[in-house]
């Protein structure tokens, strides 16, 4: 899709002949992210959707508790510091970014008076500033107001080395300055198209400068606010025991009118994730739980003891194999897949195209994900095909044997492929996981139909997913010929996401294998459209280059995608206004959660 | 018994913990994986960042450095860090301890009220049609892991029943007979799993020693002398068989502990073997070292208070 057909669909949009959500839903199709799709809309003129709330609750409180289960517990409730989707979602019950990502990528303004947009001077023309008109009137949970010092603060706390927060990716580059009490001014080195990255969705909460600021940098560990949060948020701190319990009661003096509902909340954390779905879904113990990783099937048969359902929602994880463009088994300068090696037969793009043609993806969401992740192969070139709802993955043995005979790959006595003595025997590699395992027993069939050999391999997640630069079985040295994981653009910008296809970005151990480039591939093309996106004002004109480059990755057959992973979720048939958003965290609208009596 | 003998022990325990300290430290070092995996698939965060943090807690220096600078904070009573939870481990087991210790000692109460009298019973009558019983279902009982006997009972009685909760909560909000009310509902799965997995293993202890005894001259000579039978077997049998019964118990303390982490996970009990569960999946190396060191004492501990109180009951071969 080019600029053109882009311009075209925002077109649509406007007039109404697309809904926004298509829109939106054929942008993540093509590798953008929901929060870039809207954002497109805002710049052409399309205004961010501020949904019509059908909060229905009428008055603060009288709502009793309100239970949730996250099988892993969160281990720490400074937002700065929250490792994963557990802690940010703890921390999110206490703190409030300045905005938050809906499902469909609209900003929605939280502890923000409104979004910034050209019309109302939040956005400067050039691209490079972005002012915030803060909320007025609203308090800390001790009393003391928020205001702009608060949001310069966490600017100066996440950028700090020192500091090592993990939001640092959001801060490191800008600027932040004081307008006046209630109003922030961003500056960013470069026109920035996505500006929502800093004080926005999972990585923007913010904590209040009054407790931290005598705990900057090397100090920031001893802060005692790091484990008893005070924050804007619609529920108060109560208590807190790592991995097992976050506890909070009512902020009667929450900034939204008749919010929150519940009396009290009560994130118990342990345990495993199918009997989390149990105690939603089944004895209905419990109103919500997080992160639903249990077979469809299972989930189908816990949904019929009626008191809960599984909610599902659009995200950009994308379960993908990797077809290595070195070679893993040939050692220079002490490294395997070295980027000074070529792959002996995977650098073949006849052989690339095979293997394309011989991944299974319409068995493996029907037999293994089901609902909880959808076969995608195409999800690049061809929007219309995805809006007709009729994306057919290509699985071809056929075709796939007659590429490769016309390549000159020739089964030999024991049946597998070889030219020039080199033969397609694969090493596959993933992590331990019962769906990951069974899609590697799909694709090896396959492929041993094609006179392909493939050997599967298994790595505990812990070591796989690691970055210990000891051991050779992490997915970032990708020691093996294939490999495959979930990952995507689920993060608001893809431009970060897109960085790791970069010839600087080589994975290697020059770098301590730090770098996102895994695939080791490099195309002068894609670097150069790269560059040429980065420095793009126009968002239409940038969000063109990306699906151009996402194109170029699929063409290439850098990646093969199985499946979209949407979130899952399970909450309580009675529980109202749950719409958990795959770019956010999953509490982003936890002042609207009520349940219907 | 002396004191002497007491300090003694005690002193022999130290090396043995340092010892322990060690063979765990090397173990974790060598086991792959680092406590930011985690951070490793999150595209937003840069790569700097993790570099920063391994630095910060040390990450990168070699293991013996590493061990002798968390053996020295150690012996100045710093337990260290929790990488994950950003929070110091000796708290981190405080919160935490006293929950596995109720629910230990409840089990341990309920394995030994349980098993004495069904053990004694099952002695007097020999291969009666009760010991029988009593016999199977202990062999069944200490045959059966946790894991599965806690899966079968809330099966039954949470999802089939709708009885009990099967989600043990830390902030039961309730006062007075209420709240002993919620704590027993919500205890009585996890302690019976554990109790009657004990106290099977616990009645076989009872009834050997019990049958041991019951054939001595001094029995014999009890009832001869016309003693009713009931206060043959109170004070005379069991007050002796007892004996090898209570050491028993001191020093499997320490298995019910183990077996204590897996039933905490299943029930969600927070306590320090679910900790312990969470920080091994974490490489939080720290709270690892911390929980360990705790269970490490307690076995040494226990092996201790065995002997102490086996030398007491019996002083026939106490250490002079």
């Amino acid at each position: 899709m080019d600029e053109r057909e882009l311009k075209g669909l925002i077109n649509q949009v406007k007039r109404g002949r697309l809904s926004r959500r298509d829109f939106v839903r054929q942008m993540v199709a093509v590798g953008l992210t929901a929060p870039v799709a809207a954002h497109l809309l805002a710049y052409s003129g399309v205004a961010m959707a501020q949904p019509a709330s059908t909060y229905k609750p009428t008055k603060r409180g009288g709502g009793g508790p309100l239970k949730v289960l996250w099988w892993q517990g969160a281990t720490l409730l400074n937002p700065h510091f929250a490792t994963g989707t557990k802690d940010q979602d703890g921390s999110r019950i206490f703190y409030e970014p300045l905005a938050s990502f809906d499902p469909d990528g609209n900003v929605i303004p939280i502890l923000a008076a409104e979004v910034p947009s050209r019309q109302n001077g939040g956005l400067s023309a050039d691209g490079k500033t972005v002012t915030w008109k803060l909320k007025q009137g609203v308090q800390w949970h001790d009393g003391k107001p928020f205001t702009a010092d608060d949001v310069v603060f966490n600017w100066e706390y996440a950028k700090d080395p020192a500091t090592a927060a993990i939001t640092a990716g959001a801060y490191k580059d800008i600027k932040v300055e004081k307008v006046d009490q209630h109003t922030v001014r961003i500056l960013f080195p470069a026109p920035q198209p996505f500006w929502a990255a800093a004080f926005v969705g999972g990585q923007g909460m913010i904590i209040p400068k009054h407790l931290f600021e005598q705990f900057t940098g090397a100090k920031s560990r001893d802060a005692p606010t790091n484990l008893k949060p005070v924050g804007t948020g619609p529920y108060k701190f109560k208590d807190f025991k790592p991995g097992d319990l976050v506890a909070g009661e009512i902020n009667m003096n929450y900034h939204m009118p008749n919010r929150p509902y519940f009396d009290s909340i009560e994130m118990k954390g342990g345990g495993d994730a199918v009997s989390a779905a149990r105690a939603v879904l089944q004895t209905g113990e419990y109103d919500f739980a997080w992160n639903m990783q249990v077979e469809d099937e299972v989930l189908l048969r816990l949904e019929q003891g009626g008191k809960g359902k599984v909610v599902i929602n659009l995200s950009g994880s994308v379960e993908h194999i990797q077809l290595n463009n070195t070679d893993p088994w040939t050692e220079v300068d002490g490294e395997r897949s070295s980027i000074k090696t070529k792959h002996p037969t995977l650098t073949d793009p006849d052989v690339r195209e095979a293997m394309a043609l011989l991944v299974d993806r319409d068995s493996v969401q029907k037999h293994i994900y089901g609902r909880t992740g959808v076969a995608t192969s195409n999800y690049l070139n061809n929007p219309g095909r995805y809006a007709s709802k009729n994306t057919k993955a290509e699985f071809n043995i056929e075709k796939a044997i007659a590429i490769l005979d016309k390549a000159g790959w020739k089964p030999g006595s024991d049946g597998i492929r070889a030219k020039d003595g080199k033969k397609l025997k694969y090493v596959y590699q993933t992590s331990i996981n019962q769906p990951r395992q069974k899609t590697q027993a799909i694709v090896k069939q396959a492929c041993q139909k094609a006179g392909i050999d493939i050997e599967i391999k298994s790595v505990t997640a812990s070591v796989y997913f690691s970055s210990d630069i000891a051991n050779p079985d992490t997915y970032g040295k990708f020691y093996t010929d294939l490999q495959m994981y979930t990952t995507g653009p689920s993060a608001p910008d893809p431009g970060v996401w897109m960085q790791s296809f970069l010839s600087k970005e080589i994975c290697q151990k020059e770098n301590k294998w730090q770098s996102r480039n895994i695939y080791r591939w490099r195309n002068k093309e894609f670097d150069d459209l790269h560059a040429e996106a980065e420095s793009e004002l126009d968002p239409v004109k940038r969000a063109a280059m990306y699906i151009a480059m996402n194109d170029l990755v699929i063409k290439h057959r850098v990646v093969l995608p199985i499946v979209y992973r949407p979130g899952v979720s399970a909450a309580s048939l009675k529980l109202q206004h749950i719409t958990p958003s795959g770019w956010d965290s999953n509490f982003w609208e936890l002042h609207n959660w009520y349940k219907d009596a | 018994m002396s004191r002497t003998y007491i300090l003694r022990r005690v002193l022999i325990a130290i090396p043995s913990l340092l010892g322990i300290s060690l063979v765990l430290y090397t173990v974790l070092a060598l086991a792959p994986g680092d406590p930011f995996g985690e951070l490793v698939t999150n595209p937003n965060v840069p790569p700097e960042v993790r570099i920063a943090l391994r630095e910060k807690f040390g990450l990168d220096d070699p293991v013996w450095i590493r061990y002798v600078r968390w053996l020295s904070a150690m012996l100045q009573g710093d337990w260290g860090f929790s990488f994950v939870s950003r929070m110091d481990v000796d708290d981190l087991i405080l919160q935490r301890l006293p929950t596995t210790v109720a629910v230990i000692g409840a089990a341990q109460l309920l394995a030994i009220t349980v098993a004495i009298p069904i053990g004694v019973l099952a002695a007097t009558r020999p291969y009666s049609v009760f010991d029988q019983i009593a016999n199977t279902l202990a062999f069944v009982g200490f045959s059966l892991p946790t894991f599965f006997t806690g899966l079968l009972l809330i099966l039954i009685f949470s999802v089939q029943l709708d009885w009990l909760p099967f989600v043990y909560r830390s902030d039961v909000q309730a006062t007075g007979w209420k709240w002993w009310w919620e704590q027993f509902r919500q205890s009585i799965m996890p302690v019976t799993v554990l109790g009657l997995f004990q106290g099977a293993a616990l009645v076989r202890y009872v009834r050997s020693s019990v049958l041991d005894v019951i054939k001595l001259d001094y029995v014999t000579t009890a009832r001869s002398k016309g003693i009713g039978e009931p206060k043959v077997i109170t004070k005379h049998v069991v007050r002796n068989a007892l004996i090898p019964v209570v050491t028993l118990v001191a020093l499997q303390l320490p298995v019910v502990f183990g077996g204590a982490i897996v039933t905490e996970q299943i029930f969600r009990i927070p306590g320090i073997g679910s900790l312990l569960i969470s920080a091994i999946l974490a490489n939080d190396t720290p709270v690892i070292m911390g929980v360990t060191f705790v269970f490490s004492c307690l076995v040494v501990a226990f092996n201790l208070i065995a002997d102490i109180i086996y030398g007491w009951l019996d002083p026939r071969i106490a250490f002079r």
